[in-house]
């Protein structure tokens, strides 16, 4: 591909600087606006830019924000207050952070979706997913901490119940969880660094980001089909195709963002936070922001204590037992490059593996209710097997599709497959 | 890439297709560049520091001769009440002996020249000169007199002897009657 | 503008966000008004917001503060410089410290927030039978569909049902959570004259709170509502352009063109 990448500018100014430092080239190594790109793409395929897009928007929003936010437990939520009424534009650049977070999650979620359908995790991608996966995780550690700062009522009782998530873990998780807060509860320290770290983790999200797209570079992008490039014929250039598409769909997207931050702005945060925090009043109940949801109800899903049966003896408690499972949900992905063995990359020809695909996102979304009722009456139970669910289909169903499922034929070559039919 | 600006410049309506493509970039451009202003303008002063851009003065409490520190953006004005022989000797000064020229009608208000209104601020490094309260020293000429570098302001609030190189700046302000005074 | 509520209301429902609010056994749910600030060009009616800043003062103002308004915000609603320099006036706030390093007192200044009734929470509760009776900058944000939720709460009190057992020096209201609401009913039929000569009834007064603490909360609602309109044209212009731009430009994609043979 190397030969059809021509990296030397043609403008003057620009060739004396690329002799000299040789950046332009590396950065169209690595990002490349005339990078063969293979020519099916979907809009599927849009969600990785607009993800892209919506960390910009969150750094931009968010570095303006912090012009006028006071890290201060006696402070925050004035200074929030201060930011919507008085700041120019403060309400703007507010409305937008906050429901930045909940699109850039919708991005990244269907981003995942994607990657999970078309197999993108599969050789030689598997670098490339797992660092999409260490992405997932920094932009949970950093929503998580974002949503504490306006220090209201959610904010609060929120870090407290996460925070004490790790209180856990056998012998030290008390000691993590005084670490963790600076102190005996959540309290000026622990926004403190909270603040410190919801301004930091989001440049090192950049930074992997930057990697997630070189390792794409290297491994090529994917595409609908799951077959490999085989020769020019299949490819178009990056520039001016996908840059317009991608510009189309981020035009698209931000219409459904504008339309939440103009006329709907408070309708996924929770009215609570509105209530500045009180250490001594619990809320009804405590939910956390959507996208957390479908884990939240995997944590809350273990009620059991895994023990020597017939005997008192505990060797997992339950509330140790969920943490676990919480955290394993995300690490199973990990595994899926290797879970999956199937040698066909796309859903479009495994006829079974997309009705479990399907199954997957229904558990998904069941999940997600689950976890924001409160456990009472059947939910607890549907939250059980909606987990069981999810750990079946990456450990069980998987696998055993890998061996027994008939694909269909794959098609000989993008371009045959796509130019044809397109005519 | 010549190769392809070659294939889309050889297809038919190429003017129209040119329109298309300038008005969807130039739309966008528009869009990015009227977006970047309320994260510029989010950095000027925001409405509550606004609120507090002018303040009203109550002039029946000071009495002649006396003078008062008002707290104006952040920074001190003097509001002096002058005495007639103060407004006597402010207007006396021969011209030829000021560093920064400036008559006496010049830094005060027609019809409230008894009224002195300069920022407390020492023009020489920004040091705030003393001579507003009883007692305090208000150096060779009666005005106010900086401690740190030694500069001697007048009954007008110029500057008569030391390193400051510029009288006491007057700020914007106006008599909203004959005993209220805004500043800013 | 229903739809908009309609899609914001399935959207919390989807998300599993309302169980908070609506828990078993909790509280009734609020009667649903019309309201002009609702909708994608939704403005407050001042008239009306004026008459809440009246009941706001008259009545609310004398146990529940106001933290987050200032004098200085009233000229949204539409009143004179004057009005407001005179009305701050009417109020003695403490700034800063006198020579003596006393509590130094100055009439108020538009600029001044709207003094608290009481000087800290204690001071609240213990005035108050042990509650502290919350600050209402932001009430109508602060609940669940919270212009409905005031409206509600104060024109909702009624007689105790006779099996609903009833602390001493607490009132009945089904739409607070629990019903027992320490809260006397705050309006009465005629309880303020309005300025404008509008029948003070209760439900006008709840009417009319409504709004003024609406405004309140949400300032910048009518700035917000403004822009929108303005964006979202210009977004959905920018959509159709890029769609036709972007349909050109792949035309020889689609046509199965190779961009590389040399």
């Amino acid at each position: 591909m190397a030969e059809w990448i021509d990296a030397k500018p043609k403008n003057k100014a620009a060739a004396w600087l690329e002799e000299r430092l040789p950046i332009i080239g590396l950065v169209n190594n690595v990002v490349g606006v005339d990078t063969p790109t293979p020519r099916n793409l979907n809009y599927w395929w849009n969600f990785g830019s607009l993800a892209g897009l919506m960390l910009v928007v969150q750094l931009i929003s968010g570095i303006v924000l912090a012009m006028h936010y006071t890290p201060n437990t006696l402070m925050a939520f004035d200074s929030v207050e201060r930011i919507m009424r008085d700041v120019n534009y403060g309400w703007l650049i507010r409305y937008m952070h906050a429901n930045g977070a909940s699109f850039f999650f919708i991005a990244v979620y269907i981003h995942i979706l994607r990657g999970l359908y078309y197999g993108s995790y599969k050789a030689p991608r598997e670098v490339l997913w797992m660092l999409g996966l260490v992405i997932f995780l920094l932009m949970m550690a950093t929503a998580f901490m974002g949503y504490v700062l306006p220090w209201g009522q959610m904010s609060f009782w929120g870090a407290t119940v996460i925070t004490n998530l790790f209180s856990a873990v056998p012998v030290v998780g008390d000691s993590i969880v005084t670490l963790l807060w600076g102190g005996f509860s959540v309290d000026n320290p622990t926004l403190n660094r909270f603040f410190s770290l919801h301004y930091l983790l989001p440049f090192v999200i950049t930074g992997v980001v930057i990697l997630h797209i070189w390792a794409k570079k290297v491994s090529d992008s994917g595409n609908p089909l799951g077959i490999d490039v085989k020769s020019s014929a299949d490819q178009i250039p990056f520039h001016p195709f996908y840059t317009v598409k991608d510009a189309f769909g981020a035009a698209v997207f931000f219409a459904v963002f504008a339309a939440f931050i103009f006329y709907m702005p408070n309708a996924l945060g929770h009215p609570d936070n509105y209530i500045p925090a009180d250490p001594f009043v619990t809320p009804d109940s405590i939910v956390p922001e959507w996208y957390f949801l479908p884990f939240y109800a995997i944590l809350r899903s273990i009620t059991f204590d895994i023990g020597i049966p017939f005997t008192d003896v505990v060797i997992i408690p339950a509330k140790l037992l969920g943490v676990i499972a919480m955290f394993a949900a995300i690490i199973v992905l990990f595994f899926l490059p290797w879970l999956d063995t199937s040698k066909v990359r796309s859903g479009k020809f495994r006829p079974t593996f997309r009705i479990f695909f399907w199954f997957l996102v229904i558990d998904m979304v069941v999940l997600t209710i689950v976890g924001g009722k409160k456990p009472e009456g059947i939910w607890p139970v549907v939250g059980l097997i909606g987990t069981a669910y999810y750990f079946a289909h990456f450990l069980v169903v998987l696998p055993l599709l890998a061996k027994f499922e008939k694909t269909l034929p794959l098609p000989e070559s993008i371009a045959q497959a796509v130019v044809k039919t397109d005519k | 890439m010549s190769t392809i600006n070659e294939t889309i410049d050889g297809e038919e309506g190429a003017s129209r297709r040119d329109f298309l493509h300038v008005a969807a970039a130039g739309l966008g451009g528009v869009g990015a560049a009227v977006a970047a202003w309320p994260f510029i303008d989010q950095m000027n002063p925001a409405a509550d520091t606004l609120a507090l851009a002018s303040v009203e003065v109550d002039l029946s409490a000071i009495g002649e001769g006396e003078a008062v520190v008002i707290k104006w953006r952040g920074k001190p004005v003097f509001v002096r009440n002058r005495t007639p022989e103060e407004i006597a000797e402010a207007n006396s000064v021969d011209m030829a002996a000021l560093v920064d020229k400036q008559t006496d009608a010049e830094r005060v208000q027609e019809g409230h020249e008894k009224w002195l209104v300069v920022m407390g601020i020492c023009t020489h490094l920004g040091c705030v000169p003393l001579g507003t309260k009883a007692g305090d020293d208000r150096g060779d000429f009666g005005g106010w007199f900086c401690p740190c570098h030694g500069s001697h302001y007048d009954t007008s609030g110029r500057i008569r002897k030391g390193p400051a190189p510029k009288n006491l700046e007057v700020p914007t302000y106006a008599f909203l009657n004959d005993s209220t005074l805004k500043i800013g | 503008m229903k739809l908009a509520k309609n899609i914001a209301i399935a959207l919390t429902a989807v998300a599993g966000l309302a169980g908070a609010a609506m828990g078993a056994g909790a509280a009734k749910y609020p009667m649903q008004m019309e309201w002009s600030f609702e909708g994608p060009t939704g403005t407050f009616d001042r008239a009306s917001a004026q008459r809440g800043w009246q009941v706001y003062k008259q009545v609310c103002s004398s146990c529940h503060s106001l933290k987050y308004f200032n004098f200085r915000n009233l000229a949204d609603l539409g009143y004179e410089d004057e009005m407001i320099k005179a009305w701050a006036a009417e109020y003695t706030v403490v700034d800063g410290v006198d020579d003596a390093g006393d509590p130094k007192e100055r009439p108020g200044l538009p600029q001044d927030v709207f003094p608290s009734p009481f000087p800290n929470p204690e001071a609240a509760a213990a005035s108050n039978g042990g509650a502290v009776p919350p600050d209402l900058s932001l009430m109508t944000k602060a609940r669940h569909d919270g212009a409905n939720y005031v409206f509600s709460l104060m024109t909702g009190y009624e007689e105790a049902p006779a099996d609903h057992p009833m602390p001493a020096g607490k009132s009945y209201n089904p739409y607070f959570k629990g019903g027992n609401i320490s809260m006397a009913p705050p309006l009465a039929e005629g309880i303020i004259e309005y300025e404008d000569g509008t029948a003070a009834t209760t439900e006008q007064m709840a009417k009319d709170v409504v709004n003024f603490l609406m405004y309140v909360a949400e300032p910048k609602l009518e700035a917000r509502h403004h822009m929108g309109l303005n964006v979202m044209l210009y977004l959905i212009v920018l959509v159709f352009v890029l769609y036709f731009s972007m349909k050109k430009i792949w035309k020889p994609v689609k046509e199965g063109k190779n961009f590389y043979k040399k």
